[in-house]
C-alpha cells in the first residue's frame, strides 16, 4: 500500500442549481457586453428585436472592462442589483 | 514533573498494554541486534519477575523478529513497537533508554545506554540493598557500555514517523492507494497529471521538499483562480514533489505560484483564453547557478532538471490547486507545448547590459523569478548574415512583425532572448537594449494606411475608422509595439550559433496579463 498526498485543493465542486426559470419576461433586463471584438452588434440587435417584442421592459447596457479577466465585482453587484434578468454576449 | 505521553502497544500474545497503567513504571526501550541491551537484558528479565507484584517493567521492542528472540531467549514479556511510533514519541535516540515514572505516568528519572552504578542506584531504591545484591551478578556487567542507535532516528524509518508523528506538518489528505494499484496509473486517473507520469507524493517526499524552505507548510501563499484555492507551502510542495522538483527547488516554485496569482499576471485569463497562452519563467541571479539551471546551451529546451521540473511544477499548481484543466476553464484552441513546462535562466555573465531583474527593479545580488503570459514561442530569428548591429536589430524586427499577425500593432509584447554571437554583434557597434528596442521600433513601424483590413487580410484597422481618418492620419507611422518596454530582452544560449528567439505575447497590460516579478526567499 502506498500513501500520497492528495495535489488538489481538496473542495469537492458545490452543484449549483438553475435559478427557476420564470415563464414571461417583465422588469429589467441587462445586456451585458463582454467587450469582445463584435459582441456589441449582436447585442445591438438583440436590443432592437427585444424592444419590439416586449416594449414594457426596461433594456439596459452594461460592458466588462476586458474581456480577459472575470467581471468587476462592484460591475457584478451593480447588474444584480439594478436588475431582473441578464444576457451575456459572448464573442467574435 | 513532566508527564510520559501516554500509549497503547500490544504484547506478542497480542494482548493490550496501556501506559500509565495503575502502577508505577520501568519503560525499557531495547533493540535485539544492540549488543548493550543483549548484555542488559538477563538484569531487566530478572527485575521484571521481581517487580510483577508492585511495578510494571516494560520492555519495549523494535523489530518484530528480534522482540520474540528477545521473549524466547531471556523469558521476558515484551511489547510490540515495530512501527516505532513510541519511540518517535519519546524521542528516543539511544537503545537502551530506561524511563522510571510513578503510577500516574509522571517521568521520575531517566536512564541512557548502560552505567552500572546508576542502575545499581535504581535497583537499590526498588529493591532494597540485600535484594538488590542477590538479584544477580553485578560484577559480571560492564562498568559502562554505550548503546546504540533507536530505529526511530534511523534515517530509514525518520521522515516516515516525522510524517505520521500527531505533529507532522503535513495537513494534505492522505490517499491510500491499494497495493494492487499502480500509483503511477492511479494519479493518471485521478486526474493529477499533465500526461506525463508522476513521482508519487509521498509523505516522506514532501517532508523532504519542505526541508527547501523555512516557510511554514500552512502559510498560505496565494488565492488560485479559477477554483479560489488556498495554495499552501505544503499544496505547493506536493506538486513540486509530482514535477520532479528537488527541495532547493522550491523557494522558486513558491515565488513563481506569488507572481501568477496576482491582479496584473491575471492567471484565469492566461488560462481560460483560446489563444492558449503559457506561463514563462526566467530566472536570474545568484540561485540560477546553485540550483545548475541552464542558461546556455539549449536553454529553452530539455535535458535540465531544474529548468524542466520548475516550470512544470508551476503548472501543476495551476492545475491542481487552481482548476484549470483542458476542457474546464482551460480553453486553448491549440494549446502549446510550453504548457507542459517553460523555464529557463539568463546567462548574466554573457550578456553586456543591465540583467532582466535589475531593469525590473531588483538588486543584482537578488534571486528573482519573472513570469511572463506567451501565446507562443521560442519562434527562430534566423540571421547569419547581418554584421550591424543596425543590420541585426533590424531582422529583430522584421521578424518581430509576426507576432500574433504582421498587421496586428500595438497588440502585444514579446519576450527576445539573444543568442551570444548576436550580442557579440550587437555589442560591437556599441547598442544596448535601448538601440535595439528603437531600432525594432523603427523598422516594424509602418502607415495607418498599410494596417487597415483590406482584401488581404480583414485584420488591423477596420475599414470604417480608416474612412474617418485625413491623409495625415492615414500617413502616420505606427510601429509594432505600443511602448518600447513592451520588447522584454535577455541573454541565454550557447557560444555558437545565430539563432536568437522570440516568444511572442498576449493580450498586454491591463486588459490581459502583465510580466511580475518575485524575489526568490531562499532558506
Amino acid at each position: 500500500m502506498t500513501t500520497i498526498l492528495d495535489p488538489t485543493d481538496e473542495r469537492v465542486p458545490v452543484h449549483r442549481e438553475l435559478t427557476p426559470r420564470p415563464v414571461e419576461i417583465t422588469g429589467k433586463v441587462a445586456l451585458l457586453d463582454i467587450s469582445k471584438p463584435r459582441g456589441s452588434v449582436l447585442l445591438d440587435r438583440l436590443e432592437a428585436r427585444l424592444a419590439e417584442r416586449m416594449p414594457g421592459v426596461l433594456l439596459q447596457r452594461y460592458k466588462k472592462p476586458t474581456f480577459a479577466k472575470p467581471a468587476p465585482e462592484p460591475l457584478r453587484q451593480e447588474i444584480l442589483r439594478d436588475n431582473d434578468f441578464v444576457i451575456e454576449a459572448l464573442a467574435d | 514533573m513532566e508527564m510520559c505521553t501516554p500509549f497503547l502497544l500490544t504484547d506478542l500474545d497480542g494482548e493490550d498494554q496501556h501506559f500509565p497503567g495503575e502502577r508505577p513504571a520501568l519503560l525499557c526501550f531495547v533493540k535485539e541486534d544492540c549488543p548493550t541491551c543483549r548484555e542488559v537484558m538477563p538484569l531487566l528479565a530478572a527485575l521484571q519477575a521481581k517487580l510483577a507484584a508492585t511495578m510494571d517493567l516494560r520492555i519495549i521492542g523494535q523489530t518484530r523478529e528480534g522482540n520474540h528472540t528477545l521473549a524466547q531467549t531471556h523469558g521476558v514479556s515484551v511489547l510490540d513497537d515495530s512501527a516505532l511510533k513510541v519511540a518517535f514519541a519519546y524521542s528516543v535516540e539511544t537503545v537502551p533508554t530506561v524511563y522510571v515514572t510513578d503510577a500516574q505516568g509522571r517521568l521520575q528519572s531517566t536512564l541512557v545506554g548502560f552505567v552500572r552504578d546508576e542502575w545499581l542506584e535504581l535497583v537499590r531504591e526498588l529493591l532494597g540493598e540485600a535484594a538488590c545484591e542477590a538479584l544477580l551478578d553485578w560484577s559480571k556487567l560492564p562498568a559502562w557500555r554505550p548503546g546504540c542507535g533507536s530505529l526511530s532516528v534511523d534515517p530509514a524509518h525518520a521522515e516516515r514517523l516525522q510524517a505520521e508523528a500527531e505533529n507532522s506538518p503535513l495537513r494534505a489528505r492522505r490517499i491510500e492507494v491499494a497495493s494492487q494499484d499502480d500509483e503511477f496509473e492511479f494519479m493518471f486517473d485521478q486526474g493529477f497529471s499533465d500526461g506525463l507520469p508522476l513521482v508519487p507524493p509521498t509523505p516522506e517526499r514532501v517532508l523532504r521538499m519542505l526541508a527547501g524552505t523555512a516557510r511554514d507548510a500552512q502559510d498560505v501563499i496565494a488565492v488560485m483562480p479559477p477554483n479560489m484555492a488556498e495554495v499552501t507551502v505544503e499544496k505547493i510542495a506536493v506538486n513540486a514533489v509530482m514535477a520532479g522538483c528537488r527541495p532547493e527547488y522550491l523557494p522558486v516554485v513558491i515565488a513563481a505560484v506569488e507572481a501568477v496569482c496576482t491582479d496584473e499576471f491575471n492567471v484565469h485569463g492566461m488560462m481560460a483564453t483560446t489563444m492558449g497562452a503559457s506561463p514563462v519563467m526566467v530566472v536570474n541571479g545568484p540561485i540560477r547557478e546553485r540550483l545548475g539551471m541552464n542558461m546556455k546551451l539549449g536553454a529553452l529546451g530539455q535535458g535540465n532538471r531544474a529548468n524542466a521540473t520548475m516550470g512544470r511544477a508551476l503548472r501543476l499548481v495551476i492545475r491542481n490547486m487552481g482548476g484549470a484543466k483542458p476542457g474546464g476553464t482551460e480553453r486553448s484552441t491549440l494549446g502549446n507545448p510550453m504548457k507542459f513546462t517553460m523555464c529557463f535562466a539568463e546567462w548574466e555573465e554573457r550578456s553586456p547590459w543591465s540583467a532582466l531583474h535589475v531593469e525590473r527593479g531588483f538588486q543584482p545580488e537578488d534571486s528573482v523569478v519573472s513570469i511572463f503570459t506567451m501565446t507562443s514561442g521560442p519562434t527562430l530569428i534566423v540571421d547569419q548574415d547581418s554584421r550591424s548591429a543596425s543590420q541585426l536589430a533590424g531582422s529583430f524586427g522584421m521578424s518581430l512583425e509576426s507576432a500574433f499577425h504582421p498587421k496586428a500593432h500595438f497588440a502585444t509584447e514579446v519576450l527576445l532572448v539573444i543568442c551570444p554571437e548576436h550580442v557579440d554583434t550587437l555589442t560591437r557597434d556599441g547598442f544596448d537594449k535601448a538601440d535595439i528596442r528603437a531600432r525594432i521600433q523603427e523598422v516594424t513601424a509602418r502607415p495607418i494606411r498599410d494596417l487597415v483590413a483590406d482584401e488581404r487580410s480583414a485584420v488591423g484597422f477596420k475599414q470604417a475608422q480608416a474612412q474617418q481618418m485625413d491623409e495625415a492620419a492615414l500617413s502616420r507611422l505606427l510601429p509594432k509595439f505600443k511602448n518600447d518596454e513592451d520588447i522584454h530582452i535577455v541573454v541565454a544560449g550557447s557560444d555558437a550559433g545565430k539563432f536568437s528567439g522570440a516568444f511572442h505575447g498576449w493580450a498586454t497590460g491591463e486588459i490581459g496579463s502583465m510580466p511580475v516579478s518575485k524575489k526568490i526567499e531562499e532558506v
